[in-house]
């Protein structure tokens, strides 16, 4: 049996009137990187707020490490985060305080660890992210990608057991991509964590992920290994993995009429 | 059109006992806890940037307020050979009215704008997010410690500005127009009454310094994230906590100097 850290099962959650889950099951195998991706706006970044407890689904169950989330006292819920690292797409770096200062930021929450201890953890894990030499940095002097290797080094400076990764290639130049792309299969192994890398740039997850599932409207319409989904017939996993413009997911949002849109019938 | 007014008033109403119910659980949430030497120390940090950063604006406009109060008063007083009673004026309206109300309104203009803005960017720049994803509590690391130091800067900064504003009086009254130094200072001593000008004074500034902080992390915390939505909020947070002010010291000057007729 699959060993599995995390299991979604019969998720729905909705915003407004409009769906964005809809019984979504999934399952996170321990130590691999799986890759959830999926067109924009199929609530990817929801999905990830929702592992981590930040969001509140209207039916199923999340349930990590043994323990159902959104069943959790807010006490519980902070101890099992301390097992979770995110990513977010911006980086979120504390904007005034020094990229030293935003690593040791959850050890000085969290730990009474003496100041030398700190300050060799916080080098270790920037030199991990290669940014030992920019510790003594402002979080604005960064570029985009070393803001978010920065980022990534504060969500593993307290050796969390899974790391959520939001979208960490958008907006990236070849070289960042190519070094985040590194370092989240380096850190992976190198650390023994589980990592969720939500994404929708097909070539660079295929070549990182063990395992990738592909949403669409709210549901899990392909999964497998990248081989495997690559390979897939079925016109949706196939248009999103090979990004054809038209398909089962249409170019057009839907509209009315056309022709009564341009001669003013419409509203 | 009726109907689609009701549904309005209806749906408005609703949404206002939703965001005073969001308040209220912000307000328990931060508040309601043993507090930790971690607290007391944000809250020093804080103290620094809401307090010690507004004190030139309370400083220089009491001087000009107790100025023009000297002023005012001396012309009008001279009338009446009255002169001697500008110290016991110029203190009375400057500790029990003017001293909380004006360092109030300044205070909700120069760091309730300010608290709502980083309040309001951090959320959307993720970085309350990231914060509770480090199983670090926001209500507790951010919203706190500036309740805390909003509560404690208001009465000390009222306090300042009625002192400076007192000088102010003096300068003007005494230097410049020539009222006696003697009389200015021991009319005054005699008329204002420790309990009932300067606490309630310091009452009514504990009270709105309350209500400030409240509003203000309250709108930046409950922001849309975005551009407009920030900018929203701050005028929010202006607009509401000075009329929460004007309002408030309406009700509490009548409850406190309501009966001495």
């Amino acid at each position: 049996m699959k060993d599995i850290i995390l299991k979604i099962k019969d998720l729905t959650y909705s915003r407004g009137s409009r769906v964005i889950f809809d019984g979504l099951e999934l399952e996170i195998p321990r130590g691999k990187v799986t890759a959830i991706m999926g067109p924009s706006g199929t609530g990817k970044t929801t999905l990830l707020k929702l592992i981590g407890g930040q969001l509140t689904p209207e039916k199923g169950s999340i349930v990590f490490e043994g323990d159902n989330i959104h069943q959790l006292s807010t006490e519980q819920l902070y101890k099992t985060r301390r097992k979770m690292g995110m990513l977010f797409q911006s980086g979120a770096l504390f904007t005034d305080i020094t990229v030293f200062e935003n690593v040791a930021f959850p050890l000085r929450e969290h730990t009474d660890l003496p100041e030398e201890i700190i300050k060799a953890i916080v080098q270790i894990k920037l030199e991990a992210v290669g940014l030992r030499g920019a510790r003594n940095m402002m979080p604005t002097e960064l570029s985009g990608g070393m803001a978010r290797r920065a980022a990534l080094a504060r969500a593993i400076v307290l050796d969390p057991l899974m790391i959520m990764y939001d979208e960490p290639f958008a907006g990236q130049d070849p070289i960042s991509m190519a070094v985040l792309v590194k370092l989240i299969a380096l850190l992976n192994q190198a650390l023994g964590l589980t990592s969720i890398v939500v994404s929708h740039d097909v070539a660079e997850v295929i070549s990182i992920a063990d395992y990738v599932y592909l949403i669409s409207n709210g549901k899990v319409i392909g999964q497998g290994t990248p081989e495997q989904l690559q390979s897939e017939p079925t016109p949706r996993v196939s248009q999103f993995m090979q990004g054809l413009a038209d398909g089962p997911v249409p170019f057009h949002f839907p509209a009315n009429d056309y022709a009564s849109d341009l001669l003013g019938d419409a509203e | 059109m009726i109907i689609e007014s009701i549904r309005r008033l209806g749906a408005s109403t609703i949404e206002s006992f939703a965001t005073t119910g969001r308040a209220g659980y912000l307000l328990i949430g931060s508040l309601f806890r043993l507090p930790t030497m971690k607290d007391v120390k944000l809250t020093y940090l804080q103290l620094n940037h809401i307090g010690v950063q507004s004190l030139l604006i309370i400083m220089v406009s009491g001087f000009f307020i107790g100025m023009v109060l000297s002023l005012q008063g001396y012309t009008t007083l001279i009338k009446f050979g009255a002169e001697a009673s500008l110290g016991p004026l110029v203190a009375l309206s400057l500790v029990r009215e003017l001293g909380p109300v004006v360092a109030a309104l300044l205070f909700a203009g120069r760091a309730g704008s300010a608290m709502t803005a980083e309040i309001g960017l951090m959320k959307a720049t993720e970085q309350l997010s990231s914060m509770e994803m480090m199983a670090v509590n926001p209500l507790h690391r951010v919203i706190a410690p500036r309740l805390l130091a909003g509560i404690i800067a208001m009465p000390l900064l009222a306090a300042i500005f009625s002192a400076v504003a007192i000088l102010g009086g003096h300068l003007v009254g005494v230097d410049w127009l020539g009222v006696d130094a003697g009389g200015f200072w021991s009319t005054m001593q005699a008329t204002v009454d420790w309990q009932e000008d300067i606490l309630n004074g310091v009452i009514k500034s504990i009270v709105f310094g309350f209500f400030i902080s409240w509003i203000a992390v309250f709108r930046g915390y409950d922001t849309i994230p975005t551009s407009e939505g920030i900018s929203r909020s701050t005028t929010q947070t202006v607009v509401h906590s000075s009329l929460a002010v004007l309002a408030l010291d309406f009700i509490l000057t009548a409850l406190m100097f309501g009966d001495i007729s």
